[in-house]
């Protein structure tokens, strides 16, 4: 019954927008998609408050909540459960639908509904308004499908946690804001899931709060986002000191009349966003939370820290795309930040030890592709990465949670303090987690870009944009597209290389857990594996929505034999067609050639061919080292001590930012605060005092002083009035 | 004459002012304050033969006011005497803060 009333408000939202060609677009609950989440969230929260009520009870009696008691698990423990991951799944099924009305229709311009008015001033006027297009459609399936596997896999994982209905609210509150930030009409409302995400973010990094160094991890992560939300702020102002709006379809519409080609006004606008981006995407140089924030549950950081959150970056680039195609500087920023940020985090990720931070670091490095691919115009291409690392590294993530899950269930059953992250301390889990074991070489092949994985055809086409943008017949900075290309190449190596390196290091070779620990290691339960399993079916074969028309014809696309072809680009067309056209218009076509010459096909082949290479050649040199657990292990030296402390960025930004920031906030605080304010205001109080004592002097007490004032008094009075 | 009397009468005022300012017996200072007012008066009634029977009336208030204040007075200074057996102003500044 609250379901249904609550629908019909939502269909009767206004529509706006225009549709052609054949039948139009309907869309089905679109609010409900953004709704169910929230739903959930206030169910969970209002258990995880009962739950926390009776854990304070039970200490305050004396002991503590007993979970698997005689009286079996408290429904505050057990409605999550369903809870939890059901909003997610049903929110997937309503978008399922919507996708599959979208697919009938060709649809050129957003369907935009508006509920109601959200902000009415002045001429500033935003309304609570989602926009279903083709772009946003791509974002709804990720984030709810990826989201909903990850819901289930935490199910599995958190189940014994004590705060497990918290967990679940959090996770839910998360879902909204991500789709309140990929469905807003405005850049407004986008910013409300922006920070929303961020917060939940921030909450779940330090979600084991009582850890000191966790909660640090959580305010690191919100204040060096901080810096890039400023950037967003300011873009904002800018977009709406010129067009007085911030909804998409006017600005987009307006955009190349209103703005000059590469004007001083859209290049700080570009940059500004691309600011922002930096600090959500994990960019150089706001990258450095990101592996701090592997301090939340493994679940979490394959939900947030690597599949959905960390890519809005991306997906506000390519929402932005007509704006980034007139700016050429914010276009080339965007690819040169998004390379450097791929090789820079690769090379980071060879020398760690912790399988979290490698997987973090291979995540910002992920990213910078696809700000390649989004910088270098190939919108699509970005999008495309978005959606297959999804796949892959919400299953490398989980992956890693299931062995650690396995790894810190051994380890608690001998007491032992070895942490159950170092990859050290595994090694041979094949034998004892074999789905596992499975699944993550498909993802690790995913990502090295073996073909026919999806890594191959999404990484590979990003690769081959960046070297072809460079051939533009009137590219703005040729040369630096070549080194963006020769980046983007060598971080492929390097990804290739550290990810079998981290395989080999968990699953194969001898098992450094200890025997009796070994004992104990265990396939993770059905509600995990089968998420996993889902995960590796996408990555396998997630790759072939997307395949660029010239593999497609050759043998690498089976001649034309894999089903979809360039879908993916057809899909998007409509959204990024503009930016397409003005890119044309001044850039002329894109080489049909890489820098150094040969076709896309022939570098196709030599990708392939190079991360097989890697992959073996990483085999045997991993394979062959004998390493020890990480209590006996030997510190690095040399080079390879630099790439495990992460090239020192960390020491380095503390001398130069968090020192001197701290100092001058000393000096604000004692000198400035302390001394020049509270001594104006003391000061002010002295004074007074002063004065004070000075008039009591000539209050003596005596009638003739009095008298002899008074007589003063009326003497100068008299003298005014006379002369 | 007019001008003979105000001069007297100011001659008088001040006088009485630097008795109330310079001596310290209560006594005496009441008895300037009483100059001071018979100085006032001395002015009333001599200016009365330029504007009129007004200021002759007031001198009437002004001595009704003396005689009570003059009750009200003597009565505290001996009050004052009694408690601290001289009258010395200098000895009484409790007339502060």
């Amino acid at each position: 019954m609250l379901l249904t009333g609550g629908t019909a408000a939502l269909q009767a939202g206004t529509e706006a927008g225009s549709q052609s060609g054949a039948g139009a677009f309907v869309p089905f609950l679109p609010g409900l998609v953004v709704l169910l989440p929230l739903i959930g969230f206030v169910i969970n929260g209002v258990l995880a408050l009962l739950h926390a009520r009776a854990s304070a009870v039970a200490v305050r009696n004396g002991g503590e909540l007993d979970l698997d008691g005689p009286g079996g698990r408290p429904l505050t423990h057990t409605l999550p459960t369903w809870v939890g991951p059901g909003v997610v799944g049903l929110a997937f099924l309503i978008t399922l639908v919507n996708f599959v009305r979208m697919l009938g229709v060709h649809l050129e311009e957003p369907v935009v509904r508006t509920y109601w008015t959200w902000i009415d001033t002045g001429t500033f006027h935003v309304a609570a308004a989602l926009q279903l297009d083709q772009l946003s459609m791509v974002m709804m399936l990720v984030v709810t499908g990826v989201s909903f596997l990850i819901h289930v896999f935490s199910v599995g994982y958190m189940g014994d946690d004590p705060a497990y209905p918290r967990y679940f609210a959090y996770l839910n509150l998360f879902v909204f804001f991500m789709l309140t930030l990929v469905m807003a009409s405005s850049y407004a409302l986008m910013f409300v899931g922006w920070e929303g995400v961020g917060l939940c973010s921030y909450l779940l990094i330090g979600f084991w709060f009582t850890d000191r160094e966790k909660a640090d991890a959580g305010k690191k992560a919100f204040v060096v986002n901080r810096i890039g939300d400023f950037g967003f702020l300011v873009a904002m102002f800018l977009l709406f000191s010129r067009f007085h709006t911030l909804d998409f379809v006017p600005v987009f519409h307006g955009a190349a009349a209103g703005l000059a080609y590469g004007g001083g006004l859209i290049t700080a606008i570009t940059l500004f966003f691309f600011l922002g981006a930096t600090g959500k995407s994990a960019q150089i140089p706001l990258y450095i939370w990101l592996p701090d924030a592997m301090a939340g549950p493994t679940p979490v950081s394959a939900l947030i820290h690597a599949a959905t959150m960390v890519t809005a970056g991306v997906y506000m680039v390519a929402r932005s795309s007509v704006l980034y195609a007139l700016s050429p500087v914010g276009s080339a920023t965007v690819a040169g930040v998004g390379a450097l940020t791929a090789f820079f985090a690769a090379t980071i990720a060879l020398k760690q030890y912790d399988i979290k931070k490698v997987l973090a670091y291979s995540t910002v490095s992920q990213l910078g592709y696809m700000f390649v691919g989004v910088g270098v115009g190939a919108y699509a291409a970005g999008i495309f990465h978005l959606m297959t690392h999804a796949f892959f590294k919400g299953l490398l993530f989980l992956g890693a949670g299931a062995i650690i899950h396995s790894m810190h269930h051994a380890l608690h059953h001998t007491h032992s303090h070895a942490d159950a992250q170092d990859m050290r301390n595994m090694g041979g889990l094949r034998k004892y987690m074999p789905i596992t074991w499975i699944v993550m070489w498909v993802a690790t092949l995913a990502i090295s870009g073996v073909w026919p994985f999806a890594g191959f055809f999404s990484k590979d086409e990003i690769i081959w944009q960046a070297g072809a943008f460079g051939g533009a017949a009137h590219a703005p900075y040729p040369r630096l597209y070549t080194f963006y290309w020769i980046l983007a190449l060598a971080a492929a190596l390097l990804t290739a290389f550290y990810m079998t390196r981290l395989m080999v290091m968990t699953f194969h070779g001898p098992n450094r857990t200890g025997t009796e620990e070994s004992r104990h290691l265990r396939e993770t339960p059905a509600v995990m594996w089968i998420p996993l399993v889902t995960l590796a079916a996408l990555s396998l074969f997630g790759g072939w929505i997307n395949v660029p028309e010239k593999l497609h014809q050759s043998f690498l696309g089976l001649f034309g034999a894999l089903p979809m072809g360039e879908w993916m680009h057809h899909w998007l067309e409509p959204v990024t067609a503009a930016a397409q056209q003005i890119q044309a218009t001044h850039l002329g076509a894109v080489s049909e050639s890489a820098p150094f010459g040969g076709g896309e096909v022939l570098w196709g082949v030599v990708s392939f061919l190079l991360a097989v290479a890697v992959i073996a050649f990483a085999w045997r040199m991993v394979g062959s080292r004998k390493y020890v657990p990480a209590e006996e292990s030997p510190a690095d030296t040399g080079f390879a001590r630099v790439l495990n402390r992460k090239w020192y960025v960390d020491e380095l930004y503390d001398t130069i930012v968090v020192r001197p920031l701290k100092s001058t906030s000393r000096f604000c605080w004692k000198v400035i605060d302390a001394g020049v304010i509270d001594g104006i205001v003391n000061g002010l109080g002295y004074l007074a005092r002063g004065l004070g004592w000075f008039g009591s002097l000539f209050q003596t007490g005596t009638v003739n002083t009095y008298a002899l004032i008074l007589s003063l008094g009326v003497l100068v009075i008299l003298g005014v009035v006379i002369f | 004459m007019v001008v003979a009397s105000m001069i007297l009468s100011a001659l008088l005022f001040v006088v009485g002012t630097l008795g109330v300012l310079i001596r310290r017996n209560a006594i005496i200072m009441f008895l300037s304050i009483e100059l001071q007012l018979n100085a006032v008066n001395l002015a009333f009634v001599a200016l009365s033969r330029v504007w009129g029977i007004e200021g002759q009336i007031f001198v009437f208030f002004v001595m009704t006011v003396a005689a009570a204040e003059a009750a009200v007075g003597l009565a505290i200074i001996i009050s004052i005497f009694r408690h601290y057996e001289t009258v010395n102003v200098n000895n009484f500044n409790l007339l502060k803060w």
